[in-house]
């Protein structure tokens, strides 16, 4: 292949030893003559320290608001490969379990119809073909919908959903979290490819509380595995472990309740009611602790990145939630939550103001009596402790003489 | 929008389902797994409580990446895993075997395709980022070129090197923060520090006012006329360059090679083990875009590690051992300066103040 472009300074970044982007821009350059622009535009803006895309741009496939983003260049006379350059989300498989013989099939429309560029995966979770031009979009949608793949989520739409390992390949999974991803993303497809909500929504489903997906930083509704009954114990292992390292520095001592104690003649002794799940001892002994059997979750809600009013993370909603029970009747209980949740957020939020942001605005009581959930000491990390209290009610004196 | 002609149209389908693409032995034991063991930073194993084992091989990929690296990994995942792999969430490759004799060969071949094994336990995962001025309007820096950049030196610390815990970097381009930088043991944060230009004529025509005006956290953008028309005017000193107006409003660029450039946080976590999930904070609030290789942002992040695998006890997180020692020891281990940007003055600023004369003198 002859380059088209003289990129001297991306060239540096094909030293050392991590694997180099700029080696992979070339390499699909050698498949899709389009993306060799890309390299000259990318050198140009290393050049200048400033970005060449355009603000925006609406494209799409028929009958869907959402899954593709527009992207043009603003060089597009010098850089012509790259005038459309849109990005294709396409939505992963719960978990990112493929085979081979599937993934070539996939890149190989992204060789034919586009740059041959991806994104494995885009931060939320979608497969991401970058680069291709409005004429070939359908054709694209299509010969993805033939593998059984769909477009994700983007706009002021429902994200694409997205989950951990969990059951297929982790034992402190406490909860389907690739079976719950997947049947939510197909019972609101609507929602994610016809966008009508005031800004995005994002479900992140993580099965224990190391939260693989980050769930807790940036999904609006985080799931996040939990159990009822006692962690499991096997003494024996516990042992082991005690000939590997100092189970009271490494363990005892770094339980946030206080809630573990061990001895060599009494072995190891957790008060499972204190316990906060926080995973810390199961984590550094998997071999010896389990969670226990009665897992679910911990719904919370509200995360957020800055934008607009500054960064979120989620509070407990629902501390816990029996999601094998539910999973029985599709999951029926989960969805009435997310459709009061929506209802509310539609009633009373405004443009671009995601969740966390409205129930800040209107506060986190009014927000839950609204779609019917108790108060929890469980939500706070304290009660208030300031006076200046909201109370809703008063007596007056002839009310109180007639009472 | 193109019409393909006798197609049938099919929609609104979802992923295509998981269990078409799984091991069989993970399909046996889905939900049984007993215990795993970290064999060593590459390779990592998963008992079942029938005795079962699935083998995981991680390799580190540079999340934007052509048509041939996958097919480089499907060649792989055919000849050493019956064609069975995955991705993490941080942009790893794990392919999954059965077959024990299988690892040793494999490693040898992603050695020859230059392909780093590693990531698994008290090491650098994979940096987590986003496009970047490869394929985003938005980006005050690039975030593959950091990225490379910070993982050529770091490279060490995720094939094999040990740390005190996990460390977890992350790269946003902008303050959207595509992905969950912001709870990141060390984060860095592509920022603007110049008020974005107003193009009144764009404004004008392009631009929904309301929507404009709300879009600043600050609310220093005000309704303003241009010829006659509804525009906006924007009180600079208020401006705290989020560049949310530019996102809603093409008529105020904000991108500015001058002044653009990277913040960088530290501490934060989403894992609930131990301490609670916390925000990154700021250490470095501004260092120079200086492609291709941001040599003073390396130098940053490698000045953090350095100071944290000295100081940190075994088990404790950045933030973790930041929490032990107190800020201002942070700030003299590291040689950051500390100046009047790193204390909060924003919403919930008041929070984090030392009220108490708990102070190590």
């Amino acid at each position: 292949m002859s380059k088209k472009h003289q990129t001297p300074l991306l060239d540096e970044l094909k030293k050392g030893k991590w694997p180099s982007f700029v080696r992979e821009i070339e390499r699909a350059a050698e498949k899709s003559e389009m993306t060799d622009d890309l390299l000259g535009q990318v050198e140009q803006s290393y050049r200048e320290k400033v970005v060449h895309w355009k603000h925006g741009g609406m494209v799409g496939v028929k009958g869907y608001g959402s899954g593709i983003v527009g992207r043009f260049s603003d060089l597009p006379e010098k850089y012509p490969g790259i005038k459309e350059f849109h990005t294709v989300r396409v939505n992963q498989t719960a978990g990112f379990f493929y085979t081979s013989d599937m993934l070539r099939k996939m890149v190989d429309i992204g060789e034919k119809h586009a740059s041959a560029l991806f994104n494995f995966h885009g931060s939320t979770g979608d497969i991401q073909l970058l680069g291709a031009k409005t004429s070939e979009l359908e054709t694209i949608f299509q010969e993805y919908t033939k593998l059984g793949f769909d477009l994700g989520g983007s706009g002021s739409a429902l994200r694409t959903p997205s989950c951990c390992v969990g059951k297929a390949r982790c034992e402190f999974a406490n909860f389907d979290s690739m079976h719950m991803c997947d049947g939510i993303t197909q019972a609101f497809q609507d929602e994610m490819h016809r966008p009508v909500f005031n800004y995005k929504f994002k479900f992140k489903f993580s099965a224990c509380g190391n939260d693989c997906t980050a769930s807790i930083a940036r999904a609006d509704l985080s799931v996040i595995g939990t159990w009822k009954d006692d962690i499991r114990i096997d003494q024996e292992a516990v042992k082991d472990y005690g000939k590997k390292f100092n189970l009271h520095q490494y363990v005892i001592d770094k339980c946030p309740t206080k809630c573990m104690s061990y001895s060599d003649e009494g072995g190891l002794k957790i008060e499972n009611s204190n316990c906060s799940r926080c995973m810390h001892c199961i984590n550094t002994m998997p071999k010896a602790l389990r969670p226990g059997t009665k897992g679910g979750a911990t719904i919370l809600i509200g995360a957020k990145a800055p934008m607009v009013s500054g960064p979120r993370l989620s509070m407990v909603l629902v501390p816990f939630y029996d999601v094998e029970e539910d999973a029985k009747n599709d999951y029926a209980w989960f969805k009435d939550l997310i459709s009061k949740i929506w209802e509310f957020w539609d009633e009373y939020g405004v443009s671009r103001e995601r969740i966390g942001e409205l129930i800040q605005r209107v506060g986190v009581g009014n927000f839950i009596e609204s779609i019917g959930l108790e108060p929890l000491p469980e939500m706070v990390a304290n009660p208030r402790g300031n006076p200046f209290v909201l109370y809703e009610e008063y007596v007056e004196a002839d009310e109180e003489q007639k009472g | 929008m193109a019409e393909v002609q006798g197609a049938k149209r099919i929609t609104d389908i979802g992923p295509h389902n998981y269990n078409d693409f799984l091991h069989p032995v993970i399909k046996k034991n889905y939900g049984k797994w007993k215990y795993h063991e970290i064999l060593s930073p590459s390779h990592m194993v998963h008992v079942s409580e029938d005795g079962d084992k699935i083998h995981t091989v991680r390799v580190g990929s540079p999340r934007l990446v052509s048509s041939s690296f996958i097919k480089d990994l499907c060649d792989l995942a055919d000849k050493y895993s019956d064609g069975y792999l995955r991705f993490t969430t941080r942009n790893n490759v794990e392919f999954l075997l059965d077959k024990e004799e299988n690892i040793k060969p494999l490693l040898n071949e992603l050695e020859k395709l230059n392909l780093p094994a590693g990531g698994i336990g008290n090491v650098v995962a994979n940096i987590v980022h986003t496009q970047g001025w490869v394929h985003c309007h938005t980006a005050a820096s690039d975030a593959s070129g950091v990225v490379k950049s910070l993982m050529d030196e770091l490279y060490g610390y995720y094939v094999g090197a040990q740390l005190p815990a996990k460390v977890r970097v992350a790269f946003a381009c902008c303050l959207n923060m595509c992905g969950a930088v912001h709870c990141s043991d060390i984060a860095v944060l592509g920022i603007h520090r110049r008020p974005p230009r107003l193009i009144p004529e764009k404004i004008t025509n392009l631009c929904e006012i309301p929507s404009t005006i709300a879009s600043c956290p600050t609310n220093v953008i005000r309704p303003d006329t241009f010829n006659g028309k509804p525009s906006v005017k924007l009180v600079e000193e208020g401006c705290v360059f989020c560049g949310n107006c530019f996102t809603v409003c093409p008529g105020m660029p904000i991108a500015d090679p001058l002044n653009d450039g990277v913040s960088i946080w530290v501490g934060g976590k989403v894992s609930n083990a131990r301490s609670k999930p916390t925000f990154s904070k700021l250490a470095v609030p501004y260092l120079e875009n200086d492609p291709p290789r941001w040599p003073k942002v390396v130098e940053a992040v490698k000045t953090i590690l350095d100071a944290y695998k000295k100081g940190a006890h075994k088990g404790e997180r950045v933030g973790e051992w930041i929490e032990r020692i107190g800020w201002p020891r942070f700030f003299k281990a590291t040689g950051f300066e500390f100046t009047k940007y790193h204390i909060d003055d924003y919403r919930l600023g008041e929070a984090t103040l030392n009220y108490s004369a708990q102070v190590r003198q």
